[in-house]
């Protein structure tokens, strides 16, 4: 339970709500168990002593006590509400801040998915908890304890199968929620199976048709789904057995209070009043017990979801703002790399970038060309401060990028992501996602220069065209395109396309290239563009062309050059393109 | 008193299952309502049909037990009488038949339960089964038109819900109305003066329980609906996280946020308020019955009309009757939410499948891979043609290149060779047959298809190669990865082939993953090979490699290619160039670059500058 009460300070501005809402639950508990002491009282001096007055007068007492319960019930639902209401809305709110607060490195381990769950169903899992503690968790031993004091003072007698029964029933309830816990853990497991069988069999619809799998698919499935029914059937049978199974031990100790009782009534020794309270007052004490195990279930998953939300909520920004943040007031998007090295696991892994030092002089282009999972991501992915170096420096104009204040930097820093994440909403709110202030004229001549303008006319509403879950689905270079024309419209000082023309055709990439070239030059001030690429078509025209290989540069020079004096730049050529056709490369 | 209990503990969850949270849980189910409730019953009964026997008893016992359990308050009630005449030896036969009573009804739920579990869940299984199955038989046209979390929200969700009516709810509606039935004909002939009065405060509280409980519903349809916006946000923005990050939006994204967060907490309160306002007033109406049962019957008492032990009887008599009342607009809409997802599985269910193959389908047995497409023209939507008049032919050993821009249908016509979809005019002959004649599976088999999205299954990569082969030994799973060039970097993972991949393969990178595709595609054999983009991914050097292997592969079977890098595509026997859904020219390499037409400007665009 340490990662629940953890959570406690999410609940701290609702904590005079919560105070009052669990002080009531005292005068409700107080009111409910005097309607016994009420009954016994009309039974014993109204009708035993025919009493016609006591009984009128009792019987308003008791309306009076049920009037003021519920009422205080009301008040208590309405004050855990709000408190528990309030503390989800904290939580999630943190939880969004924590996230919006990572960097890339924060993101590798904490996946979409992961994220959602975390903030969704665990949150509101642990509200359930928070609900459930201030009315009936916390009401169940109030209620449980005056019970027994009560019984007590009516038969001390009776009192005595308390002692028999609760370590009997808290027993039992322990025993069952421990082993229906660990098997709930396999029945979860084998529905997570299921679960990841049927999205596969979804997702990969197209590979089982392809190969003609179904028959072994289906096999799959019912493994999985026969696996399912006997962990199901598992469970569920042992709460079959445990329900009925205590309620037998709690209706034994009824009617063991009632023979019981009775003997001490019959030997004079207790009213019949006496009797039938002392009934009402053991099951108050034994019921509380069996409620409490039927709630250790949620408190668990309450408990791992409080923990999954720690996860998060605990995780350390991997890039820190600076103390005193700089700003550069003309940029010039000079980018200097001084022996660079990094690796996602800090300086423990194997280094991904290794010693890598260059310059980006203003206004450059700088292709970057190496094979996958060479490192060249990371290393662009460096200079918005998606994640820090381990070790040398970046600088911008001189500057190391760490003394930058981060929204200054990636605001500056213009970037187009390998994978093109298009929000849902219309074409034009999302080229204007970077810049909401944006005209539809820039709009416009974004989208002209990404090669953007003749589809997205095609399309039914044009730039009002909604995109997304419900709206007109876009292919992969249609949101390449999309994704470009949304860098240009921030008009960084420093561009960079991460592969990002790779499903576009040959054609429709140089006419991009030719854009942005103009798109460039008439702008005023110059923009420092890194290219990453695939297609050496891509990166022919680059001032420098950096060949990376394990980590290191490889290479750097102009095509020429490379040409010239690489081999494995030659290689590349030679793959694509053929011999090196050296009439056309004047 | 006891009998509260009963029916309370009846409510009390499995332990951290999702399960019927009664009206307490803040995430309250959806209140919908099946469009035809017979019909979908019906349905779902068809299940339960192979278990009639065990339903048979189900109910018997079910009925036996619940009995059983109401003998118990007037057997009370006879115990308390005899107190009054101080009596041991008769208190003795009320308090034994009482215990006999608990003991057999405990036994009754138990046998209900355990066989009830046993039938939901073979029925469950059953109908998850039939689902899946049936899926399998759908065409593509069918996933495409869906969203892929709502199929699975069918298989998941729905199912869920069916499974805990089945299991849990249905015996409680029929025990509770049992219940509530056999407390009303008790009490009414225990003292009918005494009924009537104990009946007084009901309507009142059935009222005053069905107006709050519209107001309920309206306000968490509202509810659900702002949670539903929450939900939408979170998603997006966590999904498009690093975008947030490089356009530095944090701001912006947090604002939108905390309105609608706020939102939700607000009418959250609200909706939560009025949902567990039921509880207490029903508590009200208990306590309240209890002080007129104590009034009027103590009155009644006085004149000698009932005994204590009557009062007593029907002070708990009362609490039962109360409990499954407050149960049984919860139920109703479990069930009617239950109903609206077995609807919505047998939607699925229903949908005919429209591509089955003719009874008098030919099977191929292996084929020479003489492909011809004869005027063929198709379209996903009618009227929007994605193809048109396509007419080629593909000799036995032939390597055929497909060339166009994006979304000029290259990827349509292969998918049209596998009969994903089957075409609107036209005819596509393999070895001089018609596509059509042939059964689909049979014509599968002689295809080997590497996808342009490579898919790998949560599997070890051994497995992941095997299914282009069930039979294939490890040995020849080795072979084709050492061919396709992935066996290097698989011996280099942490468990070498036998590493299980993440789910879809996301450990692995692109490359990586298409690698392990055409590893898949060579171990399958086919007469025919398809590649779509097979290499994309993979950096050019590396291409260079599995080029060499590919060639292996595709020598003397027939093979489409389809590739933006046109050094894969100058090798080919034909290269056919395609222009919204048209083939604009045909030819080999050096025959079309002499044309001077498109395919000259699409190689040059390469060598322009």
């Amino acid at each position: 339970m340490r990662s629940l009460l953890r959570l406690y300070r999410f609940l701290r501005p609702y904590r005079l709500q919560a105070i009052v809402a669990l002080l009531l639950l005292f005068f409700m508990v107080a009111a409910d168990l005097v309607i016994p002491r009420l009954t016994q009282r009309v039974i014993d001096q109204g009708i035993v002593a025919n009493n016609l007055h006591v009984v009128i007068t009792t019987a308003l007492y008791m309306v009076g006590a049920s009037i003021l319960s519920v009422v205080l019930a009301l008040v208590n639902n309405s004050l855990s509400v709000y408190a528990a209401m309030g503390f989800g809305a904290n939580l999630r709110s943190a939880l969004m801040r924590r996230v919006q607060s990572f960097s890339f490195g924060n993101l590798d381990h904490l996946q979409t998915g992961k994220l959602i769950v975390r903030s969704t169903s665990d949150v509101s899992s642990v509200q359930i908890v928070v609900i459930l503690s201030l009315r009936i968790l916390t009401r169940a031993p109030i209620w449980a304890a005056g019970a027994i004091v009560l019984l007590v003072f009516t038969s001390p007698r009776l009192a005595l199968m308390v002692a028999v029964f609760v370590p009997l029933i808290a027993g039992l309830v322990w025993l069952f929620a421990r082993k229906a816990h660990s098997m709930f853990l396999l029945m979860q497991q084998r529905l997570d199976r299921l679960n990841t069988v049927l999205q596969e069999n979804l997702a990969g619809i197209r590979v089982v048709k392809a190969f003609v799998r179904t028959a072994h698919e289906i096999t799959r499935f019912d493994n999985t789904n026969e696996a399912l029914m006997n962990r199901t059937i598992q469970v569920s049978q042992l709460m079959a057995v445990f329900m009925p199974l205590m309620l037998l031990i709690l209706n034994m100790a009824i009617v063991g209070a009632v023979w019981l009782g009775g003997k001490i009534a019959i030997a004079g020794g207790m009213s019949v009043g006496h009797v039938v309270a002392a009934i009402n007052y053991l099951t108050f004490a034994l019921f509380p017990i069996l409620l409490l195990g039927g709630m250790l279930g949620p408190l668990s998953a309450a408990d791992a979801s409080a923990s999954r939300i720690l996860e998060v909520l605990d995780a350390e920004p991997q890039v820190q703002p600076p103390s005193c943040p700089a700003k550069i007031l003309h940029p010039q998007g000079r980018i200097v790399f001084e022996n660079v090295s990094f690796g996602y696991n800090g300086n423990g892994a194997e280094p991904v970038l290794r010693d890598v030092s260059f310059t980006a002089e203003s206004g450059e282009t700088v292709a970057i060309l190496g094979a996958t999972g060479v490192g060249k991501s990371t290393l662009i992915h460096l200079i918005p401060r998606f994640y820090d170096v381990t070790a040398g420096r970046i600088t911008f104009d001189g500057i190391d990028l760490r003394d930058l204040e981060l929204p200054w930097l990636r605001s500056t820093v213009g970037i187009v992501l390998q994978e093109a994440v298009l929000f849902s909403g219309t074409v034009r709110d999302n080229i204007r996602y970077g810049r909401i202030a944006a005209t539809e004229e820039e709009v416009r001549a974004a989208a002209r220069a990404a090669q953007a303008e003749e589809f997205i006319s095609e399309l039914p509403e044009g730039y009002d065209t909604v995109i997304g879950q419900r709206g007109v689905t876009l292919s992969g270079g249609q949101r390449q395109r999309i994704a470009i024309a949304r860098a240009l419209l921030v008009k960084p000082k420093v561009l960079i396309l991460d592969d990002s023309t790779s499903a576009l055709d040959i054609e429709t990439e140089i006419r991009l290239q030719d854009a942005l070239d103009r798109l460039i030059s008439i702008s005023q001030d110059a923009t420092t563009r890194f290219v990453v690429a695939q297609r050496i078509s891509t990166v022919l025209l680059a001032d420098k062309i950096l060949l990376l290989d394990q980590g290191r540069i490889a290479a750097i020079g102009t095509h020429q050059q490379l040409l010239a004096a690489n081999s494995m730049y030659r290689d590349i050529y030679r793959s694509q393109l053929g011999e090196p056709p050296v009439e056309k490369v004047e | 008193m006891t009998d509260k209990q009963t029916q309370q503990t009846a409510s009390v969850r499995i332990p951290g299952m999702p399960g019927p949270g009664g009206s307490a849980s803040p995430q309250g189910r959806n209140i919908e309502r099946a469009k035809d409730v017979q019909g979908a019953l019906r349905r779902l009964m068809r299940y339960l049909r192979p278990y009639r026997g065990s339903l048979v008893v189900v109910i018997l016992v079910a009925a036996l037990g619940t009995g059983l359990a109401l003998t118990a308050p007037y057997l009370m009630g006879r115990a308390i009488d005899q107190l009054a005449k101080k009596d041991l030896g008769a208190l003795l036969v009320p308090v034994l038949l009482m215990l006999a009573a608990y003991m057999l009804s405990a036994g009754a739920q138990l046998i209900q339960g355990i066989l009830m579990v046993r039938v939901s869940q073979k029925a469950m299984r059953a109908l998850r089964s039939d689902l899946f199955n049936h899926m399998q038989t759908l065409s593509l046209r069918f996933f495409d038109a869906r969203a892929q979390g709502e199929l699975m929200s069918r298989l998941t969700n729905d199912m869920d819900a069916i499974s805990q009516v089945l299991t849990n709810h249905a015996t409680q509606l029929f025990t509770g109305l049992l219940t509530l039935a056999g407390v009303l004909v008790i009490i009414f002939i225990l003292s009918p003066w005494l009924a009537a009065g104990s009946m007084l405060a009901f309507p009142l509280m059935i009222g005053l329980v069905g107006m709050v409980g519209r107001k309920t519903r309206k306000v968490f349809r509202s509810y659900q609906k702002r949670l539903g916006a929450l939900n939408a946000i979170l998603e997006e923005t966590y999904s498009g996280q690093r975008v947030v990050l490089a356009f530095g939006q944090e701001q912006t994204v947090l604002d939108k946020f905390d309105r609608t967060n706020e939102a939700v907490r607000s009418i959250g309160v609200q909706a939560m308020t009025l949902a567990l306002v039921v509880m207490p007033m029903m508590g009200i109406l208990s306590n309240l019955n209890v002080a007129i049962l104590c009034g009027l019957g103590g009155w009644l008492a006085i004149r000698g009309m009932v005994s204590i032990g009557t009062i007593a009887a029907f002070i708990s008599y009362s609490r039962r009757f109360a409990e499954p009342l407050r149960q049984l607009g919860n139920l109703y809409n479990l069930i009617q939410g239950a109903l609206a997802g077995a609807e919505r599985i047998f939607e699925v269910l229903d949908t005919v499948p429209d591509q089955i193959d003719a009874p008098q389908a030919l099977e191929f047995s292996r084929v020479t891979g003489e492909v011809q497409f004869d005027h063929v023209t198709f379209s996903y939507i009618p009227g929007v043609p994605v193809l048109q008049d396509i007419t080629l032919h593909a000799r036995p050993g032939e390597r055929i290149a497909l060339v166009g821009h994006t979304g000029a249908g290259k990827t349509t016509l292969v998918n049209l060779l596998s009969r994903f979809y089957d075409i609107d005019e036209g005819t596509i002959r393999i070895d001089g047959v018609d596509v059509r004649s042939v059964s689909r599976d049979s014509l599968r088999r002689q295809l080997g298809v590497v996808l342009q999205q490579s898919f790998l299954f949560s599997e070890s990569v051994l497995e992941n190669i095997r299914y282009g082969r069930l039979d294939a030994s490890d040995e020849e799973v080795f072979a084709a990865a050492r061919l396709a060039h992935a066996d290097g970097f698989i011996r280099r993972l942490p468990q070498g082939y036998g590493t299980v991949l993440s789910e879809r393969g996301q450990s692995l990178s692109e490359g990586q993953r298409q690698l392990l595709s055409i590893a898949r595609a060579i171990l399958a054999d086919p007469a025919i090979l398809i590649l779509d983009e097979a290499t994309s991914s993979v950096d050019t050097r590396t291409e260079l490699s599995i080029q060499q292997a590919l060639d292996e592969l595709m020598r003397g079977r027939t093979s489409f290619v389809i590739a933006h890098r046109l050094s894969t595509i100058s090798r080919a026997d034909q290269v056919i160039v395609i222009d919204k859904g048209r083939v604009i020219e045909r030819g080999t390499h050096q025959a079309l670059l002499a044309m001077r037409g498109a395919y000259h400007r699409l190689y040059q665009s390469q060598f322009r500058h």
